[in-house]
């Protein structure tokens, strides 16, 4: 078989996995921003589901999270009579997601934490609330020391969709194994498959750069 | 100048730690009073402001400004709890404070600096926002510089920017804390020169920590020499800078007035 023909089950293959990293990207953001900031709450119940949900997936793997969601979440709803099964996507999705959210989540932390004392300081004199503080004077601070840390979590991300490949999702890794089973033509089809993850990691790179121009312009060059 | 004092000190304690930094601090200040605080560094100068911008707590006594207790909630039966947030927003917006390091907002245009608090706090619409900001921008000479980014500003600027963003919320007191440490001398001038402007205005009380000893001199009407948090000396400053009573008082004035 010409290597040409692999090309296209591959593709298809590329493009879920592109789905995939940014469904969970942009998800896992949201979380990140969540369990940062709930983190840092004076509200002890908020911070405690904050920090429990950002230990639980840093201290355990990934590949065991997605098996656990897929396989044991529908069991144990089944045992209480919900049915909780989810189909590979969303299992996907839902597992990348919590786990980018817990590394980001202490991203989010760091950079809010690392807004000067007298900030605040002048914040409070001018009589914000504590919530306008963060919004209006820290976040806006901090986001731009996030994002190169988030562009790392974004391309960790990418890499690891290729796990999902093990709950029968056919993404570009899954259909490099497809075709491996079927030609015996590893060399080829897995040098391909190499290349074409690292073409997207070149792009998610590239728009990761473009992201943290754009947030960088709220803080106009200072410091 | 009224006789009513607008911020009152009651024996205040203020502790960090083992170290007792104010040790039952008795101070008042009139309204309309421009009132110069000198002292070496480490006595306590910053906190008394920092204490009445609530920046602060407090360790002991009772803190009075505007007749209101500022760290405590009078009870129905008069007795005196620990304020509240409600409580101290409520007191804060009587109060205003110029920071030595300017502490702007790096994020936010110099004209947002000043707006962004009224509007978001005050409730002000952006338009009367703005025409007010502007105002106080010419104020402070610097109406041509709206739209620039602090980092664009010098530091004369910046401090500037500072005294106009308090002024915005239309405080009765304003604190300035060491506001031409952080500059470079050639500076300093035009700074001191806002400042002094505002210290003709009648109503503005005005609490001032400095080691421009001359400006000091110039434009008030009491200075109170800080030692070891306690006030050492304090009287009109013809009266203390000329001829203190304390011999502290009298190595501090040589030793600045060396340098
Ligand atoms: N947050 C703090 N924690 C511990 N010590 C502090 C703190 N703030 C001030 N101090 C100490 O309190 C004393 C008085 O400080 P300050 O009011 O800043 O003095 P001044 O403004 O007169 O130089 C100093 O010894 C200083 O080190
Ligand atoms: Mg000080």
């Amino acid at each position: 078989m010409d290597w040409t023909q692999y090309l296209n089950p591959l593709m298809l293959g590329a493009w879920v996995t592109i789905e995939l990293t940014i469904y969970s990207t942009v998800f896992g953001a949201i979380l990140a921003f969540a369990a940062g900031i709930g983190k840092l709450a004076h509200n002890p119940l908020i911070k405690a589901i904050s920090i429990g949900y950002i230990e639980i997936f840093r201290g355990t793997s990934l590949l065991v999270q997605l098996f656990w969601l897929y396989f044991a979440l529908p069991v144990a709803g089944q045992a209480i009579g919900i049915d909780l099964r989810l189909p590979p996507v969303a299992a996907g999705v839902l597992a990348l997601s919590l786990n980018i959210g817990a590394y980001g989540a202490e991203v989010v932390r760091g950079a809010i934490q690392s807004v000067s004392k007298e900030q605040y300081e002048a914040a409070r004199a001018l009589n914000f609330t504590p919530r306008q503080a963060l919004w209006r004077v820290a976040l806006p601070q901090a986001i731009p020391e996030m994002m190169p840390p988030f562009g790392n979590l974004a391309i960790q991300n990418l890499k690891d969709t290729a796990l999902v490949s093990l709950i029968s999702l056919s993404d570009l890794a899954f259909r490099a194994e497809q075709l491996r089973n079927f030609t015996q033509d590893s060399t080829t089809i897995y040098t391909l498959a190499l290349l074409m993850y690292f073409g997207l990691a070149l792009v998610l790179t590239a728009m990761m750069k473009l992201l943290e121009r754009f947030v960088g312009r709220w803080r106009a060059g200072a410091r | 100048m009224s006789d009513e004092p607008i911020i009152k000190f009651d024996k205040v304690v203020k502790r960090f730690g083992d170290l007792t930094v104010l040790n039952e601090l008795d101070f008042e200040v009139k309204k309309g009073e421009k009132v110069s605080i000198i002292g070496p560094s480490g006595s306590g100068k910053s906190t008394v402001l920092r204490i009445l911008m609530t920046l602060e707590d407090i360790n002991g006594g009772v803190v009075t400004v505007g007749g209101e207790p500022l760290w405590h909630e009078k009870g129905p039966d008069g007795s005196l709890a620990p304020a509240s947030e409600t409580h101290l927003r409520k007191m804060r917006t009587q109060l205003g404070m110029v920071f030595q390091q300017f502490n702007l907002f790096p994020h936010m245009t110099v004209l947002r600096n000043i707006t962004e608090a009224p509007v978001q706090v005050l409730g002000l619409s952006k338009q009367e926002a703005k025409q007010r900001g502007e105002e106080l921008l010419e104020l402070v000479g610097l109406a041509d510089q709206a739209q620039k980014y602090p980092h664009q500003l010098s530091g004369g600027q910046q401090q500037r920017v500072g005294i106009a963003r308090a002024l915005a919320m239309r405080p009765n007191i304003l604190l300035f804390d060491e506001p031409t440490s952080a500059l470079d001398p050639e500076l300093v001038g035009e700074v001191l020169n806002v400042i002094g402007k505002l210290a003709e205005e009648h109503d503005l009380t005005m609490l001032l920590v400095t080691h421009e000893m001359r400006f000091a001199r110039e434009v008030s009407d009491r200075v109170c020499f800080f030692d070891q948090g306690r006030i050492r000396e304090e009287g009109a400053p013809e009266d203390l800078f000329t001829d203190p009573n304390e011999e502290r008082t009298r190595e501090f004035l040589q030793a600045v007035l060396d340098n």
